[in-house]
């Protein structure tokens, strides 16, 4: 497997690379046909390394040869090779949807939109791939910066407070964890994690350890958007261009969320981590605010992509609901949620994005009786919700059963109540879309709209047969989720 | 052979889609051709027919065909083309692949041999469903549509819960009786008797189905509570808590049905109340019981289509389906009023017709049982049947005071598809073998013996004499009020007017208290919504102060322990 450990470095290499020449390129196909390709062949690296972890577990790459401890390495296990797959396919899928609709709301300078992109694509699956915590802090600042700049782009104005928001609470977010790993360095003097991992046993009786780990935990809940941090996420998915909103959706909170989990059962051990702060109640309390509110606040959206934002937020909740469990099971359920809400919301996203574009408005009351004007993107986000509301056979249905089995093997039946209680507030939000796109009459005054061209509507109904091939097919997402939550709890410490 | 590997329910599934953009004659004969291609590929699956499929490790059998889930088999593939037939002339792709997809899940259900594929159908049910009741494209249709989604989400998920729960205790997803007692054994009958309409969580069918368009309620009569009592008869026999539940469910159907106006919010009543003999067969649990529950569904979704079927074309020759509105309509529509008037002696038990060789079967199941009460309390709701689907809806429909209304008869589908059901229910009536030969336990029984015809006969006869000689009390202004009058008129059934009006209390008690919560709640959702609290952005500051709150409540619990 040597040739697959020196392809590797380069999923997140070749969108750092590309994207400066990106920049550079004329006109509007070009940059646009570079960061397809880029994304592409990122996917099917990550695709070769996650096939190779599976046969020969962890794969470890020193960047310019110097030794690990010294030196910056990449060290992928099926947890992050799992995350990356997910990250370049989505970006892979929805690069070729999203070209009309840039061309649309970012008519001007797209060589320096793509790049941005590219860059913020090579930040996320940096944080994802590399066993150096320093350098997780690196390319958190890279993706986030790029993607400041990306939400600002949208059209409407209040994007760029949007933006401004999310750029105050980020760097909030940044702060914090760089607080945290100087605390780390201080202790120990090395930043890599699996030699972290080792030195911190020493050190387990110091407060600055715990204080350490609380600033991590909630420096990342910032960017993973945990109930009550979330409040930059709402305005930025709703004001951001829509192939930028579709792609963060997918992507920017689950690799937020794995490299949290990498942190606190890598680095400092879940022995440690749960025992030192109460991360398992707080965890659970907070996720069950952000199921909740989440969803009634999805209710009350006038707002399509609002009401998209805002169901995000309880969807994280169900992820860290599993991870509050401090199972593998329920850490399975969470690593697999993680990959299916990818899935149904870049879908969701997706066909939103073909309803602002074709409509003009994303109003929940101007989508009255679209359904028969564009059926074609409707029954696509119908599909998509039924995913997300976990109707069988979609990938959904497969994260909430793993979920609720979690639950009870936990022996807390309480949660499944909730869990099924937040189902079924998903389940109104969804159908009231649906009820107003099918349902209600088209008005008289109402602009006629058309359907999207076949472009659009290929990768979107791609994303839905993905989430309908998962629903069926669970042998490589459950595969996977296991062998990622097996692969983060180091065997044996979970019960 | 053959017919194992092309399972009727995803070749109905599949030959759904057709119909989506099939348009005029090519979608009637598609209509028409897929049903009976459906009705062959059932008639071929034998008696221990078996698929089994194993995927991501959990044993499935997606296909298990023996005596109990043959019987709904067949009356399924048999309802879909009579149904079918009654709905050749509606010119809605959308309502036509709904019902479609409707009848898949249904036959999916009953020959599912796991709980998986159990659960994959009956979600598919909720949401294919659902359309026949949006279809009606009213308001009134939208709202019920969306209060019979939540319950029957609800419901799923029970029934979710109830299957992992149920995995999880003993590690077979096998779809066989259960065992008593734990969380999952209740949770799964939790969920089956929501589809059975039991109560107290029975409101959503009187509630849903007479919004449902004219031919989707044909179709919803037929498919939900059937299942529900399939699933409930392989998952739940001999549980005494269904005989009683079955018994109240017919008492409580009958009563219900007095009292309200709307025909078919009337035979949605009889649903209940005829699903009620079914539970209370699950509940008895004997050979006789079972078989009689399974020939009791058979018969009762060929009468029920029938007589939905009738106040469907009678909705929609006139517009009306309020008694008060309606009457002297045998004139004008004389096909459809002796045709409903075959279904409406069968659901009375007469003798002759279909009812009668199988509600007998049931109460004669608890006389073997020698449960008195049981028997004498289903009798007593065979009596209030007759009374009101069979006497009250027609006097007040076809007969009666002429209502001024000049409506054609139903377009000749409607009628011939009346007419099968009908010749159906009289040649069960006449001829039950066959229906005794495809039951799931031999059974040894002749509902034509002497002491049943009797006994039948007499009930009718007096029920109907009471109602004729009450006529001129119950004819007139006010339906409801002059119900109640005429109650209190006959000693004899006082008792069952005071059961009725304290249930009426309680349950009016209960849905006003639920409503005036629900209005407050609404109303404070609309001021949410309008002072726009919950839905402003919040400030960057406040943002911060959060965070720092998160942090220091972590820090605190953390270093202060």
């Amino acid at each position: 497997m040597m040739q697959v450990t020196d392809l590797m470095p380069f999923i997140v290499l070749l969108p750092l690379i590309a994207g400066p020449v990106c920049a550079l390129l004329p006109g509007r196909g070009l940059p646009w046909l570079l960061a397809t390709l880029t994304a592409g062949t990122a996917f099917v690296l990550a695709a070769l390394t996650l096939g190779a972890v599976f046969d020969g577990g962890t794969l470890r790459y020193a960047f310019g040869n110097w030794a690990p401890p010294i030196g910056i390495e990449y060290r992928v296990d099926a947890a992050n090779a799992f995350v990356a797959l997910l990250i370049t396919g989505v970006a892979a899928v929805l690069l070729p949807w999203g070209r009309p609709l840039v061309d649309h709301e970012v008519p001007e300078r797209q060589g320096a939109f793509y790049a941005l992109f590219l860059i913020a694509l090579a930040g996320l699956l940096g944080i994802t791939l590399t066993g150096d915590v320093f350098n997780v802090f690196v390319f958190l600042e890279i993706s986030s910066l790029a993607t400041y700049a990306l939400i600002a782009q949208g059209r409407d104005r209040r994007a760029l407070i949007a933006a401004f928001r999310y750029l105050i609470m980020g760097t909030v977010g940044a702060t914090f964890l760089l607080i945290g790993i100087a605390f780390i360095y201080l202790l120990t003097g090395s930043l890599n994690m699996a030699d972290l991992a080792e030195r911190l046993v020493a050190s387990e009786d110091s407060r600055a350890l715990q204080v350490a780990l609380g600033f991590i935990v909630v420096g990342f809940s910032i960017k993973l958007a945990l109930f009550p941090l979330h409040h930059w996420l709402p305005n930025a998915y709703t004001y951001a261009p829509s192939l930028i909103t579709a792609f963060l959706a997918a992507t920017a909170t689950k690799v937020a969320l794995y490299v949290m989990l990498r942190f606190i059962f890598d680095v400092f051990g879940p022995a440690y981590s749960f025992m030192a702060l109460p991360l398992s109640a707080g965890f659970m309390a907070l996720a069950i605010g952000g199921m909740f509110a989440g969803s009634w606040l999805a209710i009350l959206q006038s707002n399509l992509k609002r009401m998209l934002a805002y169901s995000s937020v309880a969807q994280v909740g169900y992820m860290v609901l599993g991870v509050s469990l401090v199972t593998l099971g329920g850490l399975s359920a969470a690593f697999l949620h993680l990959f299916n809400h990818g899935l149904m919301k870049a879908a969701l996203f997706a066909s939103a994005g073909i309803i602002a574009w074709r409509c003009g408005s994303v109003r929940i009351d101007d989508l009255r009786g679209i359904g028969r004007q564009m059926p074609w993107t409707l029954t696509a986000f119908a599909l998509a919700g039924l995913s997300l509301i976990g109707i069988p056979p979609t990938a959904g249905f497969i994260s909430k059963w793993y979920l609720i089995s979690a639950a009870i093997n936990a022996d807390q039946l309480w949660l499944v109540i909730l869990i099924l209680i937040t189902s079924l507030m998903a389940l109104v939000y969804i159908a009231r879309v649906v009820e107003v796109a099918w349902l209600q009459p088209r008005p008289d005054d109402a602009p006629t709209v058309t359907e999207a061209p076949w472009t659009l509507l290929v990768p979107v109904w791609l994303l839905v047969a993905a989430n309908f091939w998962f629903g069926l097919d669970t042998r490589l997402t459950v595969g996977a989720a296991t062998a990622a939550a097996e692969a983060l709890a180091g065997g044996g410490l979970l019960p | 052979m053959l017919a194992e590997w092309l399972h009727p329910a995803l070749v109905l599934a599949f030959g759904a889609l057709p119909l989506a953009v099939l348009q005029g004659r090519a979608r009637q004969v598609w209509q028409l051709a897929l049903p009976l291609l459906v009705l062959l590929l059932v008639a071929g699956l034998e008696d221990g027919a078996r698929v089994t499929l194993e995927l991501a490790g959990l044993e499935l059998v997606p296909l298990r065909a023996d005596g109990l889930s043959l019987v709904f088999a067949w009356i399924f593939a048999l309802i879909l083309v009579i149904g079918n037939i009654f709905a050749l002339q509606v010119d809605d792709g959308a309502q036509h692949v709904a019902a479609t997809l409707y009848a898949a899940s249904g036959l999916g259900a009953v020959l599912a041999g796991d709980l998986i594929t159990l659960y994959v159908f009956w979600e598919v049910m909720m949401i294919a469903s659902v359309w026949l009741i949006w279809r009606r494209r009213r308001q009134a249709a939208y709202n019920a549509g969306f209060r019979y989604l939540i319950v029957h989400a609800l419901g799923g998920m029970l029934l979710l819960v109830g299957i992992i729960a149920h995995w999880q205790g003993t590690g077979s997803l096998a779809f066989d009786a259960f065992t008593a007692g734990g969380a999952a054994f209740w949770l799964i009958l939790a969920a089956f008797l929501i589809n059975a309409a039991a109560p107290p969580l029975h409101a959503w069918l009187p509630d849903a189905y007479p919004e449902a368009t004219v031919t989707g309620t044909v179709f919803l009569s037929a498919f939900t509570t059937k299942t529900a009592v399939y699933v409930l008869a392989r998952g739940f026999p001999g549980t005494e808590l269904l005989v009683w539940l079955g018994v109240f469910m017919t008492l409580y159907g009958v009563t219900y049905a007095f009292l309200v106006n709307d025909i078919r919010r009337l035979l949605s009543y009889h649903i209940m109340s005829q699903v009620g003999y079914m539970v209370a067969g699950v509940g008895l649990g004997s050979a006789l019981a079972i078989s009689g529950t399974a020939a009791h569904a058979f018969t009762h979704i060929l009468y029920k289509a029938l007589l939905l079927m009738g106040a469907g074309a009678v909705l929609q020759m006139t517009g009306r389906s309020k008694l008060t509105e309606l009457g002297g309509l045998y004139r004008y529509m004389p096909v459809t009023f002796l045709l409903y008037m075959v279904g409406g002696l069968s659901i009375s038990a007469f003798p002759l017709f279909s009812g009668f060789v199988s509600k007998t079967m049931i109460i004669e199941a608890a006389a073997v049982d020698g449960r008195g009460v049981v028997f004498l309390l289903m009798t007593l709701a065979g009596v209030g049947t007759f009374m009101s689907t069979t006497l009250k809806l027609p006097w007040y429909t076809f007969l009666g005071h002429d209502s001024g209304l000049r409506p054609t008869e139903a377009p000749l589908n409607m009628r011939l598809a009346m007419g099968i059901a009908a010749l159906l229910c009289f040649l069960i009536g006449i001829m039950p073998g066959w229906l005794y030969a495809i039951l799931p336990y031999p059974v040894d029984y002749n509902a034509y013996t002497a002491s049943h015809l009797l006994k039948e006969m007499q009930l009718l006869l007096f029920t109907g004499l009471a109602f004729f000689l009450l006529l001129g009390v119950l004819g007139g202004k006010d339906k409801l009020s002059l119900d109640l009058d005429w109650f209190y008129r006959v000693p004899g059934w006082r008792a069952l007017a005071g059961i009725r009006n304290g249930l009426a209390a309680i349950d009016g008690g209960a849905r006003a208290a639920f409503m005036r919560r629900f209005h407050a709640a609404e109303a404070w959702a609309t001021h949410l919504r309008l002072s726009d609290w919950p839905l402003r952005s919040w400030p960057i500051g406040s943002m911060a102060i959060w965070t720092a709150v998160v942090l220091a409540l972590l820090l605190l619990a953390g270093l202060g322990g």
